[in-house]
């Protein structure tokens, strides 16, 4: 169902030949903000699982990233890292686990009434931890130490040096990526791709939809965990604004910009939004504005503009196919 | 020799104060063509919707090889083996013919939640789709996007897609409105091969087509039956041709 030219992969693979050399040849702040795109393409892709691939527009997205990241800081002791290969699978669990709870309450919508109940019951998280003080309250927890990645005593990398920290995620961004290019391919992602088109045709071919979007949205918050986890590692805090609808509404511009739907998508459109975030922060005074601080109302100017002229997303301008 | 497969019984179904469907009891033979006829707003569409499980019947029940499915949903129906078309074209527009098939034929597989087993990978669902297309007359268009079939051609999908998923029993609701001649008539001799080993109940407009190929044929007024039997006792019938064919001959 995917032809691709080969133009495209030529350009993906120079891409990831550019993603790898990056650490050796950049300075630290630029690849720990590398990082930080890397992150959150990996949330942006776990969004469009849902969004582009089964139509299930969600804006509470954020409340798998952030109870992720809420689960490692609680798994991390003050004076030492958590591990990492117990603290990531339990993060991403967590995730999984508040997904199936949540999934199988507002699947029983559509429309608009599913995209306010994924924003109402992210919410309802937010508020949990942001007015009760079960988890630092609107202060958010601390992680001390970055997770340890010992493996009965071997240590394969050390997530507390910028560049291990990168190559670690571009490892887990790249296998993400391979799964979800076989996903689309898949029993499955065909069936989800079916139910986006005409769910009730789906119904009538004698496909029970309920339990194909259920595990499509359990998915889809297992990888927004694995991303909040990361994310939570890098920052070394979480707090509340980790679950809001804020950053819900952030993944669903980028997939939304880089173009609903295909494999590469969300993942230029999280660099693309974090790059021009850093280039108009930098702006300077202009007739009595602060650009650089107003840096939202350039932004805003930039969005539009991309709505008008690549209104299928800037993946779809460089020739990736749709499914 | 044929044998019962689907019975219905009393079967009502209102929408508000409109009963579109009163106490409807009917019965579906293997190898035999089962035509329901009326004017427009019969409740000819209504019954297909209720026994393929659209819509909840409110009262009365649906026999199924002597099981009662009645309450069943869409695709657990679809499951037993009771495939439908739809009067107004329901396909996956944007997806080819082929894939619209495949995925019709996908449905029998024990389970879909594979995430890594490639859907185009599956002999035996490509070949299985590939039968149902050339059955339906669409060999030599697998390639092409649904949307840009014309409306016959999306009509023969239909067919298709219904036959993909191996039904014995087909719901059909006319298949052949919007349909030229020569397709018309490939759909209708289609018809009366699939009526070899299949049961089909057959709802059109199209009279010629169903005095040709019915075994059967009930005539419905107002969500309620008016009469039923062999096409000749339905033709010679005094009470359906001043309900119905009399008016559609006039």
């Amino acid at each position: 169902m995917i032809t691709r030219p080969r133009t495209v992969t030529l350009v993906a693979l120079l891409l990831l030949i550019a993603l790898v050399l990056l650490p050796l040849l950049a300075e630290k702040f630029t690849v720990q903000f590398a990082t930080r795109i890397l992150i959150m393409a990996l949330f942006a892709m776990s969004l469009n699982l849902l969004v582009g691939s089964g139509g299930l527009v969600s804006l509470g997205h954020a409340a798998f990233f952030g109870i992720a990241g809420y689960c490692l800081a609680l798994l991390s002791p003050p004076d030492h890292g958590a591990n990492f290969w117990t603290s990531l699978p339990l993060s991403m669990m967590a995730a999984g686990a508040l997904a199936l709870v949540i999934g199988a309450l507002v699947l029983r919508t559509s429309g608009i009434y599913f995209i306010m109940a994924t924003l109402a019951f992210a919410q309802m998280l937010y508020f949990l931890l942001h007015d009760t003080g079960i988890a630092g309250g609107s202060d958010g927890i601390y992680i001390y130490v970055r997770p340890d990645a010992n493996l009965f005593g071997w240590h394969p990398f050390d997530l507390e040096k910028f560049r291990d920290f990168y190559f670690v995620v571009l490892s887990v961004f790249v296998l993400v990526l391979i799964f979800l290019g076989a996903l689309r391919a898949s029993l499955f992602g065909r069936v989800i791709a079916g139910i986006r088109v005409n769910e009730r045709r789906m119904r009538s071919l004698g496909f029970a939809t309920l339990r194909y979007k259920l595990v499509c949205f359990v998915l889809a918050g297992i990888l927004a965990g694995l991303a909040g986890y990361f994310s939570a590692a890098q920052f070394g805090v979480v707090n509340p604004d980790m679950l809001g609808w804020h950053l819900s509404g952030a993944a669903l511009m980028m997939v939304i910009l880089g173009g609903m739907g295909t494999l590469a998508g969300p993942a230029l459109g999280a660099a693309v939004m974090l790059l021009l975030e850093l280039g108009l922060q930098s702006l300077p005074a202009a007739g009595g504005i602060d650009l650089g601080k107003h840096w939202q109302l350039p932004m805003g100017i930039v969005i539009v503009l991309v709505a008008l002229y690549l209104p299928a997303g800037i993946a779809r301008r460089f020739g990736e196919a749709d499914e | 020799m044929s044998e019962i497969i689907l019975r219905t019984h009393a079967l009502s179904r209102h929408f508000g104060g409109l009963a579109a469907l009163a106490d409807v009891s009917l019965a579906c033979e293997t190898r035999q063509v089962h035509a329901v006829i009326g004017p427009n707003g019969a409740g000819k569409s209504t019954l297909i919707n209720v026994l393929s499980g659209d819509l909840p019947p409110n009262a009365g029940e649906v026999q199924f090889h002597g099981r009662d499915i009645t309450g069943f949903s869409a695709d657990q129906i679809s499951q037993l083996g009771i495939a439908r078309s739809y009067q107004k074209t329901n396909l996956f527009p944007s997806f080819t013919v082929f894939e619209n098939c495949r995925l019709a034929a996908q449905s029998r597989l024990p389970s879909s939640m594979h995430f890594f087993r490639p859907a185009a990978a599956q002999a035996d669902v490509n070949a299985r789709a590939r039968d149902a297309l050339s059955q339906a007359g669409l060999a030599g268009r697998s390639d092409i996007v649904a949307s840009e079939l014309s409306h016959g051609e999306q009509r023969q999908v239909e067919i298709a897609m219904a036959l993909a998923t191996r039904p014995c029993l087909l719901l059909l609701d006319e298949p052949l409105a919007g349909m030229g001649t020569e397709e018309s008539m490939r759909i209708v001799s289609l018809l009366r091969e699939l009526a070899r080993d299949h049961a089909i109940l057959l709802v059109e407009h199209d009279m010629d087509a169903v005095f040709a190929i019915a075994h059967t044929l009930t005539v419905m007024v107002n969500g309620r039956v008016l009469a039923s039997g062999t096409p000749e006792q339905i033709r010679s019938s005094r009470a359906v041709q001043e309900a119905y064919l009399g008016v559609a001959n006039a």
